[in-house]
C-alpha cells in the first residue's frame, strides 16, 4: 500500500474517513426533517469563511466553521420568525455568503477566485497539518452530538410538536443541529469541497433506506457507505489523478443505484414472507358476490 | 366533582393571522374526568387544545395546567399529547417502536433507556394492540394502525393527563374499538382525558362531560348532549358544506 507512505496521503485518508462518518451522521436528521438541501446552503454561506481566512490569514477551516455557524443560527432564526417570506430570506443568506466569498477572497493580498476551486470541489494534497487537527476537533464534536443525543434529535426531527409537549428543549435541539450540520460542512470541505458536501450528507441516507426499515439501522449504513466512499474516492483520486470531491459523489451515487436495484427483490420477498406469516382474511383479488354482476343496479 | 382542575383555561383568546379564533373561552377539567371538546371544522376546539399545550400563542386569558400557569409547566412527564394525525412521516424510515420510544423520553435522563423505560414503551404498545408490530415500519401501518401508535407514544410516559386531537379521525373500526378500550382501561387507571371529537361515536359511554364550541365561543358545557333522529345513525356525515353563512347550525350532529 504505497498510498500509506506519504504523510499527505494519510492526512487526507484521516480527514476522508471522518467526513465519511460525519456527513451521513448529521444528513439523517436533516433529510429526516426534509430539509435536505440545508447542507448545501450552509456550503455556500461557508464560503464568506473561506474569503475571511485568506484575507486575515487564518486557518480557513476554522473561519468556515465560524461564519458557517453563524449562517446556520441565522437560518434558524429566519425559520422561527419569518414564516411566509422565509425562502427568499434564506436565498439572499446563501448567495449573500457565496458572493461575500468571492469578493474577500479576491481583495486578499495574492489571492484569486482561483484559490477557491480547491475549497469549491476539495482537494487532497492541501490537506495541511493545522487542518487535520482541526478536522480532528471538529468532527469529535459531530459524533458527540448526533450520537450522544440521538434520541432527542430523533424525537425532535419526527414530530416536533410532539418533541415540545414531551417538555424536550426543541429550540436548541434544532439550533444544535444546524450548528452542527455547519460544523459537518467544515470539516467536509477540503475533502469533498463546499458545492459538493451536501450530497454526503444526503446520498448515503438515501441509499441506505433502500434496505432498512429502522432508523437505526439507517443511520449504521449511512454512515458504513459515507466511510467506504470516502475512502474508496481518495484512493481513486489517488491513483487515477481525478479530483477527489466528484469521485467520492459519484461513487456515492452510484452506491446508491446498485441497492435500489437490490433492494426491490428484497423487499417483495420480505413480502411474501410477511403475507406467509400473517395468513390474513382479505383476497388478495376483488371478488363479485355470485348472482351479481358488475355495475348491477346501476343506470339511468 | 370538586376536586382540583387539571386544566384551566379562563377568557382565553387566540388568533390565526388577524383572525380571531378563540374569544374568551372558559373551560376546566378536573382529575379523572373524560371532557369532549365539540364543534364544526373552524370552531376552534383544536386552537383550543393547542393553546394548552403551548403549540398557539393566547393573545389574553389564563392557561393552568395542573395548577400551574402553563409558561412555568415544567412537569411534561405528567401529560401525554396525541396530535391530530398527519400523514407526512419523516423523511427517515423508523420502527414502531423507535416512534413509541419518543414519547419516553421526558422520564428517561439524558435519553439513556434503561429496563424500566423499555417495558414502559412494550407496554404501551400492547395496550393498543400493537406488540407484534414493534419491529416494522411505521410506513407499512394503516391508518388505524398509525393513530394507535401515536397513542402508544403518549401513554409511555405513563402520563395522568392525556389530550387527544381528534383521535377518530380516518380510523377504521377495528382500530377504533380498540381505541376505546384503550381510552376505557386509561381512565380506569385514573387519568384525566380531553378530546377533541367531531362526533362522540364509540366513545360516548366514556365521556363524562361535553364542551361545544362555535366560533370560537363555548356554546355548552354540560352532560353529552344525545345524538337523536338521523344523526344518531352510525356513519352520518355531519359536514353541511352548503349551509348559508349567516344560518349557520351548530355543525356538531348533535341535539342540544
Amino acid at each position: 500500500m504505497d498510498i500509506l507512505d506519504y504523510a499527505f496521503m494519510q492526512r487526507a485518508l484521516l480527514a476522508a474517513v471522518l467526513v465519511g462518518i460525519t456527513a451521513p451522521a448529521v444528513g439523517i436528521y436533516l433529510v429526516q426533517r426534509r430539509q435536505a438541501l440545508m447542507g448545501d446552503g450552509i456550503g455556500h454561506v461557508a464560503m464568506t469563511g473561506v474569503g475571511l481566512g485568506f484575507l486575515l490569514s487564518w486557518s480557513p477551516v476554522w473561519m468556515a466553521a465560524l461564519v458557517s455557524v453563524l449562517g446556520a443560527v441565522l437560518m434558524e432564526l429566519v425559520r422561527w420568525y419569518a414564516k411566509t417570506r422565509g425562502d427568499i430570506a434564506l436565498a439572499m443568506l446563501f448567495y449573500g455568503g457565496m458572493a461575500g466569498g468571492v469578493m474577500l477572497i479576491n481583495l486578499a493580498p495574492g489571492g484569486s477566485t482561483g484559490n477557491l476551486s480547491s475549497f469549491l470541489f476539495g482537494s487532497l494534497s492541501t490537506v495541511s497539518e493545522s487542518d487535520v487537527t482541526a478536522i480532528c476537533l471538529l468532527a469529535a464534536f459531530v459524533i458527540l452530538v448526533t450520537v450522544g443525543l440521538r434520541k432527542q434529535l430523533f424525537a425532535v426531527s419526527q414530530d416536533e410538536e410532539f418533541a415540545r409537549v414531551t417538555g424536550l428543549p426543541v429550540r436548541f435541539l434544532n439550533l444544535l443541529t444546524a450548528v452542527t450540520a455547519a460544523v459537518t460542512v467544515s470539516v467536509a470541505m477540503r475533502v469533498v469541497g463546499l458545492l459538493l458536501v451536501s450530497a454526503l450528507m444526503v446520498v448515503p441516507v438515501a441509499a441506505a433506506q433502500q434496505l432498512t426499515r429502522s432508523f437505526a439501522a439507517t443511520f449504521a449504513i449511512a454512515v458504513a457507505i459515507g466511510v467506504s466512499v470516502a475512502i474508496g474516492g481518495t484512493a481513486t483520486s489517488y491513483y487515477q489523478d481525478v479530483p477527489p470531491g466528484a469521485t467520492i459523489v459519484l461513487l456515492t451515487i452510484g452506491a446508491f443505484i446498485v441497492l435500489t436495484a437490490l433492494a426491490t427483490p428484497l423487499a417483495r420477498r420480505r413480502a411474501r414472507a410477511l403475507a406467509a406469516a400473517q395468513p390474513g382474511d382479505d383476497p388478495a383479488e376483488c371478488a363479485i358476490p355470485a348472482g351479481r354482476t358488475a355495475g348491477d343496479g346501476v343506470g339511468a | 366533582m370538586t376536586t382540583e382542575p387539571v386544566i384551566s383555561l379562563r377568557g382565553v383568546r387566540a388568533e390565526l393571522g388577524s383572525r380571531p379564533v378563540l374569544r374568551g373561552i372558559d373551560l376546566t377539567v378536573h382529575r379523572g374526568e373524560v371532557v369532549a371538546l365539540l364543534g364544526a371544522n373552524g370552531s376552534g376546539k383544536s386552537t383550543a387544545v393547542r393553546g394548552v399545550i403551548g403549540q398557539v400563542p393566547v393573545t389574553a386569558g389564563e392557561i393552568e395546567l395542573f395548577g400551574t400557569p402553563r409558561h412555568r409547566f415544567r412537569d411534561w412527564a405528567r401529560v401525554g399529547y396525541v396530535p391530530q394525525r398527519t400523514t407526512a412521516a419523516g423523511g427517515v424510515p423508523a420502527t414502531v417502536a423507535e416512534v413509541v420510544s419518543s414519547g419516553r423520553l421526558a422520564r428517561t435522563r439524558f435519553g439513556l433507556f434503561r429496563k424500566a423505560d423499555r417495558e414502559a414503551v412494550r407496554h404501551a404498545l400492547h395496550l393498543v394492540g400493537m406488540a407484534d408490530r414493534a419491529k416494522d415500519s411505521v410506513d407499512a401501518l394503516s391508518g388505524g394502525q398509525h393513530q394507535r401508535v401515536l397513542i402508544a407514544r403518549a401513554l409511555a410516559a405513563a402520563p395522568d393527563l392525556l389530550i387527544m386531537d381528534e383521535p377518530m379521525a380516518g380510523v377504521d373500526l377495528a382500530s377504533q374499538e380498540v381505541l376505546a378500550e384503550t381510552l376505557r382501561h386509561q381512565v380506569s387507571e385514573g387519568a384525566t382525558v380531553l378530546l377533541v371529537l367531531h362526533e362522540l361515536g364509540p366513545l360516548e359511554p366514556l365521556i363524562d362531560r361535553a364542551v361545544v364550541l362555535r366560533d370560537g365561543c363555548v356554546v355548552h358545557d354540560g352532560p353529552p348532549p344525545k345524538a337523536v333522529g338521523q344523526h344518531a345513525l352510525p356513519g352520518h356525515d355531519h359536514v353541511h358544506p352548503h349551509a348559508p353563512a349567516g344560518a349557520e347550525p351548530i355543525r356538531t350532529g348533535l341535539l342540544i
